[in-house]
């Protein structure tokens, strides 16, 4: 897989490698810790540091839009999840699994939406659910509000893509006489799925499930369109005060989002390690 | 689900039956989806398109009759020309940078020991799993006129720095937000690369340079066609970034579609911008993914 360095002296390229690794990964990290530490900062001003306090989280917990804005996030982006895997895992399997007529236009529904710019799918959605909730007031006299329900919806539409790509990768590198063999054995369709596909594909569904919910959580400029007063994401919320100007309290924020993606790293390594351990089936069955 | 190898015990009727019901059971598979997208996604993709072509009232209210191009025609403002270069320009430059940055990145990491190239792979997967919104948000912190860099930079006898609200601030951003997406693709099209081939054109009296340029690179292709695409889309049609760290005379595309909604309130001209930026961007990936295809 890898060439063997250890034997060889150092080159000169293999030095210029390294120090250009280093420095990617100080850029990578230097910005997030001074948000970090600063977040810890006892004065008014960001910049400044004076002594360290925890006085911004505690303005943070006590902060009743912070607090609104997380539970909002939090039900949206379990709901969008739960959604899109299902759809998303099904998507891949029409896709990988079958041929039917019309499937190329369906190929093609399934990927616009990762293609599409965030900001057009945002005016796409507004424009539809201020049009459909016209039409909804005119026919049943119903004019639902824009909120949870709306952003839930959005970001589901854009979900399901993400989510049929990764699984429809697992499903590309599974061998398919496994399923065959299984077929072979009397088992069913459903049986084949449940017993057989399905414990093979996890990993991806798993890792799909979690694109969707970092999506989800993540979102900005979609959610900001079809947001409703009131009932907004924590990072549109956060965006809002950004927009305003820098404060200590969203250096706290922005510290709890980035712990909340930290745990989220950790729970993607775990479903890692399942798939490494879990038997490969090209390892199994080494091509001719 | 798929023919039965054994082909002789199996009638060529039986056979298509088997077809036909797995052609059925791949459209009631496919169902759910294909509702849920085409409601929420084919449709409202209309609507902009109908939108495109609809009139503004002096209000601000768009009007669903009058169909015409006007909004179209508005694309050759010479204003609307110089948003579109800054922000072509400013992908492109985004894009480039990246990719320069992260081939030998991705380079070296690919080539490490299993146990260092997975430590190594974690440290990338973290910023690329961290919210986007906070990261960009570290650099307004970061760059502000008396912010830690400046302080830095100050206590050294230097000039504070003036960055915040530039286009250079901007390309910072860009760079900072989008270089997971170039790395991660281009990591895994160099681990999964037959390094023997690269012995083999050394074994060959190659040098280094000319087995890169022969082997390597052209193998690595589909990471950099990736990777590319994956910054290139994003950052041409970026707002979050622009908006937390560009200025008022920083305008780009993403920005100037919201404030065709939000604050100037012409939705058939936001609309069209839309529609067309979205249009490049479709042919631009169908483009390269062509002539990357070709060479694969």
């Amino acid at each position: 897989m890898s060439i063997s360095t250890g034997v060889r002296p150092k080159s000169p390229t293999e030095r210029l490698l390294a120090a250009n690794s280093w420095l990617v990964y100080a850029f990578f990290y230097a910005p997030i810790l001074v948000l970090i530490v600063f977040s810890f900062n006892d004065n008014n001003n960001v910049g400044i540091w004076t002594e360290p306090s925890l006085r911004w989280y505690r303005a943070m917990v006590e902060n009743d839009d912070v607090l609104r804005a997380i539970r909002t996030s939090l039900i949206v982006a379990a709901v969008s999840t739960v959604i899109s895997t299902v759809l998303g895992t099904m998507a891949a399997l029409a896709l990988e699994r079958f041929r039917f007529r019309g499937q190329r236009v369906y190929d093609g529904l399934v990927y616009l939406p990762i293609i599409i710019p965030d900001v057009t799918m945002a005016v796409m959605l507004l424009l539809f659910f201020a049009q459909s909730f016209r039409i909804l007031d005119g026919l049943i006299g119903w004019s639902p509000n824009f909120g949870i329900g709306t952003i839930s919806l959005s970001h589901i539409a854009f979900n399901i893509s993400f989510v049929a790509v990764v699984v429809r990768a697992r499903l590309g590198q599974l061998d398919p006489r496994l399923e065959e063999a299984a077929a072979d054995l009397y088992a069913n369709q459903w049986q084949t799925f449940r017993r057989v596909t399905l414990p093979l594909i996890l990993p991806g569904v798993l890792g799909g499930a979690l694109l969707a919910l970092t999506l989800s959580l993540d979102d900005v400029v979609v959610t900001s369109f079809v947001a409703g007063p009131g009932s907004t994401t924590l990072p549109v919320y956060v965006f809002g005060l950004v927009r305003r100007g820098v404060t200590p309290l969203i250096n706290a924020v922005s510290t709890a989002m980035l712990v909340a993606s930290m745990i989220l790293v950790g729970i993607s390594l775990v479903f890692q390690r399942g798939t490494a351990s879990s038997p490969r089936v090209a390892e199994a069955h080494p091509p001719e | 689900m798929t023919a039965p190898t054994d082909r002789q015990a199996v009638t060529p009727e039986l056979e298509a039956a088997a077809e036909r019901a797995a052609s059925r059971r791949g459209v009631l598979i496919a169902l759910p989806s294909w509702a849920y997208l085409s409601l929420f996604f084919a449709i409202p993709l209309v609507i902009v398109l109908v939108y495109s072509f609809a009139t503004r009232s002096s209000t601000g209210l768009t009007q669903l009759r009058d169909w015409n191009l006007d909004s179209y025609a508005r694309l050759w403002d010479p204003l609307v020309g110089e948003i579109a270069l800054r922000s072509l320009l400013l992908a492109i430059a985004t894009t480039a940078i990246c990719l320069a940055v992260s081939y030998p990145f991705a380079y070296y990491i690919a080539t490490r020991g299993p146990t260092a190239r997975n430590i190594l792979l974690v440290l990338v997967m973290i910023p690329f799993w961290s919210n986007f919104l906070v990261r960009t948000y570290a650099w307004r912190v970061l760059l502000g006129t008396d912010g830690p860099l400046s302080q830095l930079t100050q206590a050294l006898g230097g000039e504070p720095i003036r960055l915040l609200f530039t286009n250079t601030a901007v390309l910072i951003g860009l760079v900072y937000g989008y270089l997971p997406f170039m790395v991660l693709p281009l990591y895994a099209a160099l681990e999964r690369m037959d390094w023997r081939l690269v012995e083999a054109a050394r074994d060959l009296y190659a040098d280094g340079w000319t087995a890169f340029r022969k082997v390597t690179w052209p193998l690595s292709r589909p990471g950099v066609i990736a990777g590319s695409i994956l910054v290139f889309i994003p950052t041409l049609g970026a707002y979050v970034t622009p908006a937390i760290l560009g200025g008022a005379r920083t305008t780009l595309l993403g920005d100037y579609i919201v404030s065709q909604f939000l604050a100037a309130r012409n939705q058939p001209f936001g609309s069209a911008l839309s529609i067309a930026v979205m249009s490049v961007m479709l042919a631009a990936t169908i483009l390269y993914f062509r002539s990357g295809a070709r060479n694969l």
